[in-house]
């Protein structure tokens, strides 16, 4: 049939636009062609869609598309860049749920006439598309604060987990053989919904960046396993794509910890960190005041800034704009060491500071920034904590260990911007703040900066430029 | 119903994973935040399979659940092309002083 020909056809050329779009995205200056290549697929799979013999009623489609529009655009436009993780975690859970709702609608379509490996696959799919929905939203309340951030962690908590994991596998399986079953299916999604709750509430917040990257790989699974169940080989592109950018981010993520999967989903660091907290001593530390940290770093020749979660918190990078700005002005050389698992996930610092007008070619990763600290004159920490502290290198008996951190320490001199002397997410001391080279600014980030600021334009160097 | 080709679904998944792979590998860690929001709005071409099962007219529990799946996933094409845009319209280089 001529127009089934068509549909095809625009599916292929879509599938093509995908893997351009993420071609075109490796690099900011073709990054926005990208963004169009994906728009122009979608336009014409959906187009192509729309077509199909098989679509009889447009009513209800169309109230769908405008529902859609009005929770999308709004989460798009109006959405502070501090937020971008929970909008993340919101559209985890809209597709997966989408996912699940479709496998739930071929299940009892067809109930009747399913072979086994087809209602494995819509178990797949109904499973993923579930866990990740309740998962998801239970990352968006962390991230949002409307659940409690730490980790929620009771006594048996694995296995209730893997029990409920087990119970839905066996309903699964009992489906395959008997897809008459029906009485099960609810049980089924029941026993989905709720392992999706169970296993995201004893992450803690600091996790986050792996657990929004897993997330999104169960996303893509669910979307392969749709396109299997219904046919569609664009769907399973599209979803392996999703799946697979899911997976990598996961792996960064878990290598940027020194952690596993199971040990970031199964709560290890929760018993470390009971294990360390207490033993906490009171030890001098030197500090100083915004005078004398802009005197330094305005007679600096190279700083480097560390921004962490607490940056986006204070809401301060405007602030460290103005700074940069200012120091710039003063012919200083100003760039930026990002951790991968700096703030709630991957990337979210560099879109924070983008934000804030940065330039991106200042900001350099892991990789590139550790053999630059020892010829910087200042390493300015702004609200990170775990990934600047030398004992991932040097102590084998910390719980972070092995953990690969920015080289803070080796820089000429330190300074760290921190609300107080509490431990960082680990619960472990950072031996960076005793250290002799180190002044800690104690203050709110955000109008810590704005003092320095305001000293550097007060100060007469100013008038002189470079 | 027609029964999928098992066969070839898996050949197109494992040949996709390999490509997107390759391909994300590639993004820079900077971009990892809008390759996020890009990836999860092309994953809503679930949409395709929510307009069938919400066009179709097989009964109402379809119909019901085809509409939710469809409003679920047209938020995050709109949504997800939007905010990547506007994410990354924000990454400039410097500009010569």
């Amino acid at each position: 049939m001529e127009v089934e020909d068509l549909v095809q056809f625009g599916y292929l050329a879509a599938a093509v636009l995908f893997i351009l779009a993420l071609k075109w995205l490796s690099h900011p200056a073709t990054a926005r062609r990208g963004v169009k290549a994906g728009e122009i697929g979608m336009l014409l799979a959906v187009i192509g869609t729309l077509l199909k013999a098989e679509i009889v009623t447009y009513q209800w489609i169309l109230v769908a598309f405008v529902l859609g529009s009005a929770i999308g655009i709004p989460l798009a436009v109006f959405m502070p860049m501090t937020a971008v993780p929970q909008r993340t975690a919101l559209s985890h859970a809209f597709g997966a749920l989408a996912a699940a709702l479709v496998g739930t609608s071929e299940y009892y379509l067809h109930t009747d006439e399913l072979s086994a490996l087809i209602m494995g696959a819509i178990a797949f799919e109904v499973l993923l598309g579930f866990l990740t929905f309740t998962g998801s939203l239970m990352a968006f309340g962390k991230l949002q604060d409307l659940l409690p951030g730490r980790p929620i962690v009771y006594r048996g908590q694995n296995a209730v987990n893997l029990s409920l994991l087990a119970g839905a596998i066996a309903i699964a399986i009992t489906l395959m053989v008997n897809p008459g079953a029906t009485a099960l299916f609810p049980v089924f999604a029941g026993l989905s919904l709720a392992f999706g709750v169970l296993l995201i509430i004893p992450i803690g917040g600091a996790d986050m960046p792996t657990v929004i990257s897993l997330l999104n790989a169960y996303a893509g699974l669910s979307a392969v396993a749709m396109g299997v169940v219904l046919d569609n080989n664009l769907l399973i592109i599209a979803g392996a794509l999703d799946g697979s950018s899911g997976f990598i981010l996961s792996v960064i993520m878990c290598r940027a910890m020194n952690r596993s999967f199971t040990n970031v989903l199964f709560g290890g660091f929760g018993q470390v960190k009971a294990a360390t907290a207490g033993q906490v001593e009171e030890r001098p530390v030197r500090s100083a005041t915004a005078e004398e940290s802009a005197s330094i770093l305005e007679s600096a020749s190279s700083v480097i800034i560390v921004p962490g979660y607490g940056m986006a918190v204070a809401q301060a990078q405007h602030k460290v704009r103005e700074l940069y700005d200012a120091l710039t002005r003063r012919g200083v050389d100003v760039r930026f060491a990002i951790h991968p698992v700096a703030g709630r996930m991957p990337g979210h610092m560099n879109v924070l500071l983008a934000e804030a007008d940065i330039p991106y070619d200042r900001m350099l990763d892991l990789d590139e920034v550790n053999s630059e600290f020892p010829q910087a004159d200042v390493a300015l920490v702004i609200g990170a904590n775990d990934v600047t502290n030398p004992a991932a290198r040097n102590d084998p008996s910390s719980p972070i260990y092995g953990m690969p951190i920015l080289d803070v320490d080796k820089a000429a001199s330190v300074m760290v911007i921190k609300r107080g002397m509490s431990p960082g997410f680990a619960g472990v001391e950072n031996e960076l703040y005793y250290m002799d080279k180190t002044l800690m600014l104690f203050g709110d980030a955000k109008a810590f900066v704005g003092m320095v600021v305001k000293e550097l334009s007060a100060s007469p160097a100013g008038a002189s430029p470079r | 119903m027609a029964q999928p080709d098992l066969d070839t679904a898996l050949y197109i998944f494992v040949l996709a994973t390999f490509v997107g792979l390759e391909v994300i590998r590639r993004v820079s860690p900077l971009l990892h935040t809008p390759l996020m929001s890009l990836t999860n709005a092309i994953a809503a071409i679930s949409l395709v399979g929510s307009i069938v099962i919400a066009g179709s007219d097989r009964g109402t529990l379809s119909t019901v659940l085809g509409t939710i799946a469809v409003t679920a996933s047209t938020a995050n094409v709109v949504g997800g092309f939007m905010i990547t845009d506007r994410m990354l319209k924000m990454f400039k280089e410097r500009q010569p002083r």
